[in-house]
């Protein structure tokens, strides 16, 4: 009476109940598990330029972020980052890594780079590129055609370049020498700026002869609260419009009580200015609870340590002005009923007056294209928006592309500059006469770090230490100038800290199945029981089989093939996984390894043939 | 062997046993022994053992003689006493210490050389004197820790790693326990973690010497072809006999456990060993239909694993040597030593 294998092959070939082997070599397997890599929109890799600060090549992550993300000192302090919410680390541990934070790091300490730049080749390939709006999104195309060759022309409307980065997002978060500086690195190019250029007519520009358009435009209108009394005063501002006349220096003061209406990162950035501006009482105005803000938390909270309040359950109701001057706003008050997390039912129970001098309205922008003709064959949908494509950012219209809010409505910095990447593509596709939607494939670049018995070439040990906290300009200095920045940056120490709490996802365990003789070593010293042996079965099956429960269902799973000696399979929960290289030190084979995973997502400059026998000048990495 | 220290974490979802403590807090400290190493895999089913049983740490104590095996107790239960004893000398500690204090649970590791070469004679007479406890053997046919010679326990022409065959016949590690009259007495296989847990569990509540004999591939010196101890061949030859459950004192048992081959073995705790005859042929209870059943089929080559023999029924020696029932570390000073008149009386009546 011989056992049999824990589940027979036969068995499950005659059922087809099981899973098959994961596919690790389909890049997408190792780039889920990159948590902050799959949240950034641009794909920045993450873990690889922490790693280089550790080491204090602040150049090299300073070069390893320029590549995805085109500005890493000022993405450093106002990145929206994605990232953030989704890294392992908070899973783990309740705060994520402090990447934001580290990005600026890489930024701030780091020397002239300038000579690593991309090269731009002195003749040209004969193409002309237009630009319109000198924004993140504008910038973004032009830093990826300009090593092609291209003529790249940007129109602005305004006299300086850098769109709402510049107008909209106030210099005590984004210093204005980091702007100019990272907005030079690319107009320094050789890209030609008509400053103080408004595009007033499509048809006019589409006459030019340019090879392609791009429009970069933005989202300029902000929304409009139709209320009574709203024209009655000057007192009543729109926040976008009333920070880019701050921006410029056209507005210096506001009063003493100030509010704002609604709670989104741009009345963050109106309530602190006020502030700067002599305002002595500001009050946020938000129509909700505090779960449905809008505004980041960090944002918030930086608004609260100034001693902003946030008044909920507010909904304007009337802009009181007496003799052409503005007494306040009268609210109502309202009363939800809110149910897993949503609203169920309102109840307006009352009313109050707000005794105000300024109000400033901050509920949101929108994109508009009066400027377009509408018989150019670029379409736009019943809500006046253009229809373009979300892969290649053409519109209706071969040859004319749009991306960052233009496109698709505000969102980011860096959704822009991904946009911008994804449009540049699609402009040199389109001016070599290539497909646009015929695009490469993103690639995986495996390595080990294997350095010895039990030595890995990256720092692979646990530290348990708690998210460092970023010091602040002290209250009482804040304000004395419009442009002072709050955020300190970490110092060395801080830095040090916080990079070794990332638990360097990137560095994978890959397995190999026919090495595995089945000693459970793995297993047994995998301190977040991540790894399980057991007979296949469908997934539903096998995940109920696992050492440690599933928490995370869209965490990847791994599944191996049949183990030689059981039939059994390998089976790894992703989700927990510290990346610590235990089970590849106890593997007596050397089934496990712990190898780097190099993503390249393919941009403009990919699509060169030259440069693929590295003949062509590029700052990419193309080993890990 | 690892340079960095093994992380520790409070994960959400992680279970906690009934006094509150979690899988992990029954760990010891890190192992040195080789990657890959059978008695790694036995420290790790003796982890989840005790941790589903609740164990309380200083409830146990571990004890060991020397070799790779020996040097397991300190890996896991850090909490847990322990005594690390020499070569082959394990029995006689344990013996010592479960004399002086009953209530103590104790899991004594060791290895075919510490057993059956060196200490076979105290592994004789821990059986005889059946003393509370588990007996392990991490049983890789070799002195690993002297570099791989072959052990007591190396079948009669299996070779060395390089290449050397075996001239002697081996002493079978169960098979001369059930002769030496043990109550209890199993067989498993470090790579069977689903029959090992539980054979564990039922020998640490069996009251009596539990003697587990379990294959252990020593993935350096015993992991080739020629061995029998080796992953494959273990998992190529081995057959369960029989199934072991431990239900614990509290749980009812429902008709449906006695289904087929399946029958109850009361503990004197209460709890139950509920054992499942796989072989129909087999019976643990009787010892001479056991041995001839081994014999036929080492003589086969085949490995039988199970709970191999069991009889609850013979004296521990706590009972055989009529001692207190209290553990001597409780009894206080006075009743412990009497004093000097109380031994002169004692030596007059012995004249
Ligand atoms: C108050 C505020 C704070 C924000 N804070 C953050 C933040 O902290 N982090 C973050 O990631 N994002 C933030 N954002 C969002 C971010 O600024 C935008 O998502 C991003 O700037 C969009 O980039 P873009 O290139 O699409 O457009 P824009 O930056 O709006 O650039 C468009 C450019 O086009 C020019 N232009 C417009 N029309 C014409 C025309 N017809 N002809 C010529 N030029 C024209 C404009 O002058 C402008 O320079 C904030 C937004 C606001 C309003
Ligand atoms: C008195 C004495 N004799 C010999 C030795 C050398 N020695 C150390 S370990 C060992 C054999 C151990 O074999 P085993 O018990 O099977 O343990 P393993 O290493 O195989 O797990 C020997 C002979 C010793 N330490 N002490
Ligand atoms: S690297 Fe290996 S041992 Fe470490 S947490 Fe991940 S799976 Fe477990
Ligand atoms: S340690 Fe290596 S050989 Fe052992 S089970 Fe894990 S992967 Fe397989
Ligand atoms: S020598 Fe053999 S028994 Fe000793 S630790 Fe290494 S693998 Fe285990
Ligand atoms: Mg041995």
């Amino acid at each position: 009476m011989r056992e049999l294998p824990a589940s027979g092959a036969h068995y499950r070939a005659c059922f087809k109940l099981t899973m098959k082997r994961t596919d690790t070599s389909n890049p997408e397997y190792f780039h889920k598990v990159v948590d902050c890599q799959w949240g950034c929109p641009a794909h920045t890799d993450v873990p690889e330029y922490i790693r280089l600060i550790a080491q204090g090549r602040f150049d090299d992550a300073y070069m390893v972020n320029r590549e995805s993300n085109i500005f890493p000192g000022i993405l450093g302090r106002v990145c929206d980052r994605p990232c953030e919410p989704a890294c392992r680390r908070g899973r783990m541990d309740e705060k994520p890594v402090a990447i934001c934070r580290l990005k600026r790091v890489a930024a701030d300490h780091r020397g002239d780079i300038t000579d690593r730049l991309p090269l731009i080749p002195p003749e040209k390939n004969g193409k002309k590129v237009a630009l319109i709006g000198a924004g993140c999104a504008s910038l973004a195309v032009a830093n990826d055609l300009m090593p092609l060759g291209y003529e790249v022309t940007i129109f602005e409307a305004q006299s300086v370049a850098g769109g709402l980065m510049r107008f909209n997002i106030p210099a005590f978060r984004l210093p204005i020498e980091v702007l100019n500086e990272e907005i030079a690195y690319i107009v320094d190019m050789g890209v030609e700026v008509h400053y103080n250029h408004r595009i007033e007519s499509m048809s006019q520009l589409l006459e030019q002869g340019f090879d392609a358009i791009f429009v970069g435009s933005g989202a300029p209108r902000g929304k409009e609260l139709k209320l009574p009394g709203r024209y009655d005063s000057e007192n009543v501002h729109i926040g976008i419009d009333w920070l880019e006349s701050v921006a410029f220096g056209h507005i210096d003061a506001v009063g003493e009580n100030v509010l704002i209406i609604g709670v989104g990162n741009t009345a963050m950035d109106c309530c602190r200015t006020s502030l700067r501006l002599g305002a002595k009482n500001v009050k946020v105005m938000a129509r909700k609870p505090r779960e449905f803000f809008k505004a980041s938390v960090w944002e918030l909270e930086d608004a609260e340590e100034e001693n902003v309040e946030i008044v909920v359950n507010r909904s304007p109701k009337e802009f009181v002005v007496e003799d052409g001057k503005l007494k306040g706003m009268l609210f109502e008050l309202m009363e939800y009923t809110i149910e897993n997390g949503r609203i169920q039912d309102q109840d307006v129970i009352g009313e109050e007056f707000v005794p105000c001098d300024d109000v400033v309205v901050a509920i949101g922008q929108e994109n508009a294209f009066p400027w377009i003709e509408r018989d150019l064959g670029i379409e736009f949908n019943p809500w006046e928006e253009p229809v373009v494509d979300k892969v290649t950012f053409e519109s209706r219209r071969k040859g004319v592309l749009f991306g960052g809010a233009a496109a698709f409505g505000p969102k980011n910095i860096i959704w822009a500059v991904e946009h911008g990447h994804q449009a540049a593509i699609s402009i040199h596709r389109h001016c070599q006469g290539e497909s646009l939607t015929d695009r490469l494939p993103v690639t995986l670049n495996l390595s080990s770090r294997k350095m010895g018995l039990h030595e890995w070439s990256y720092s692979n040990s646990f530290d348990p230490v708690a998210r460092r906290k970023m010091m602040h300009v002290p209250l009482a200095t804040r304000f004395s100038e419009l442009g002072k920045e709050v955020e300190l940056g970490f110092d060395a120490e801080l830095a040090a800290q916080e990079v070794e709490r990332c638990l360097n996802c990137d560095i994978q365990t890959v397995f190999t199945d026919s090495l595995c003789i089945e000693c459970d070593a793995c297993l047994d010293i995998c301190p977040t029981q991540c790894l399980t042996i057991t007979s296949n079965g469908d997934k539903e099956d096998l995940v109920k089989r696992l050492k440690a429960p599933v928490v995370e269902h869209e965490q990847p799973l791994f599944v191996s093939d049949e183990l030689k000696q059981t039939s059994r399979v390998m089976v790894k929960d992703e989700n927990f996984c510290i990346h610590c290289g235990l089970c590849a030190e106890r593997c007596p084979t050397a089934a496990w390894d712990m190898q780097k995973s190099l993503l390249n997502f393919p941009q403009a400059i990919d699509y060169v043939d030259g440069n693929k026998s590295g003949e062509h000048p590029c700052q990419k990495r193309k080993a890990g | 062997m690892s340079f960095i220290k093994r992380p520790k974490f409070d994960l959400p979802g992680q279970k906690l046993n009934e006094i509150g403590l979690a899988l992990r807090d029954y760990e010891g400290t890190m192992s040195t022994l080789c990657a890959g190493c059978g008695h790694d895999s036995i420290t790790a089913a003796l982890i989840q053992a005790l941790w589903e049983m609740s164990i309380a740490p200083e409830q146990l104590i571990k004890l060991s003689g020397i070799g790779c095996s020996s040097k397991t107790p300190a890996y896991f239960v850090h909490g847990a006493h322990g005594f690390n004893s020499v070569h082959g000398r394990m029995p006689s500690v344990a013996t010592g210490a479960l004399a002086g204090n009953r209530d103590l649970i104790g899991i004594g590791v060791s290895g075919d050389g510490d057993s059956l070469s060196i200490g076979f004679g105290q592994f004789g007479h821990v059986i005889r004197r059946n003393v509370n406890m588990l007996y392990l053997i991490e049983n890789n046919g070799v002195y690993a820790l002297t570099k791989g010679q072959f052990s007591a326990s190396a079948d009669a022409g299996s070779t060395s790693k390089k290449g050397e065959v075996n001239q002697m016949h081996n002493i079978n590690a169960v098979a001369t326990a059930i002769s030496m009259g043990a109550s209890f007495v199993g067989r498993s296989f470090s790579g069977d973690r689903e029959q090992l847990v539980p054979m564990l569990k039922a020998a640490i509540a069996h009251p009596g010497c539990a003697v587990v004999d379990v294959i252990s591939p020593c993935v350096t010196f015993n992991n080739h072809e020629g061995s029998t101890k080796s992953y494959t061949y273990t998992r190529e030859h081995k057959m369960r006999v029989t199934e072991t459950d431990l239900i614990p004192v509290r749980s009812e048992i429902t008709a449906s456990y006695y289904a087929g081959d399946t029958y109850p073995v009361r503990l004197h705790d209460g709890s139950t060993i509920l054992l499942r005859k796989v072989d129909p042929d087999y019976d643990p209870t009787r010892r001479n239909n056991a041995l001839g059943f081994l014999e036929r089929y080492r003589h086969r080559g085949e490995i039988v694993t199970g709970l191999l023999f069991i009889d609850q029924n013979v004296p521990d020696m706590h009972v055989q040597s009529r001692t207190v029932d209290t553990p001597l570390k409780a009894l206080g000073f006075d009743r412990l030593n009497p004093g000097s008149e109380v031994l002169a009386k004692l030596q007059q009546g012995m004249k």
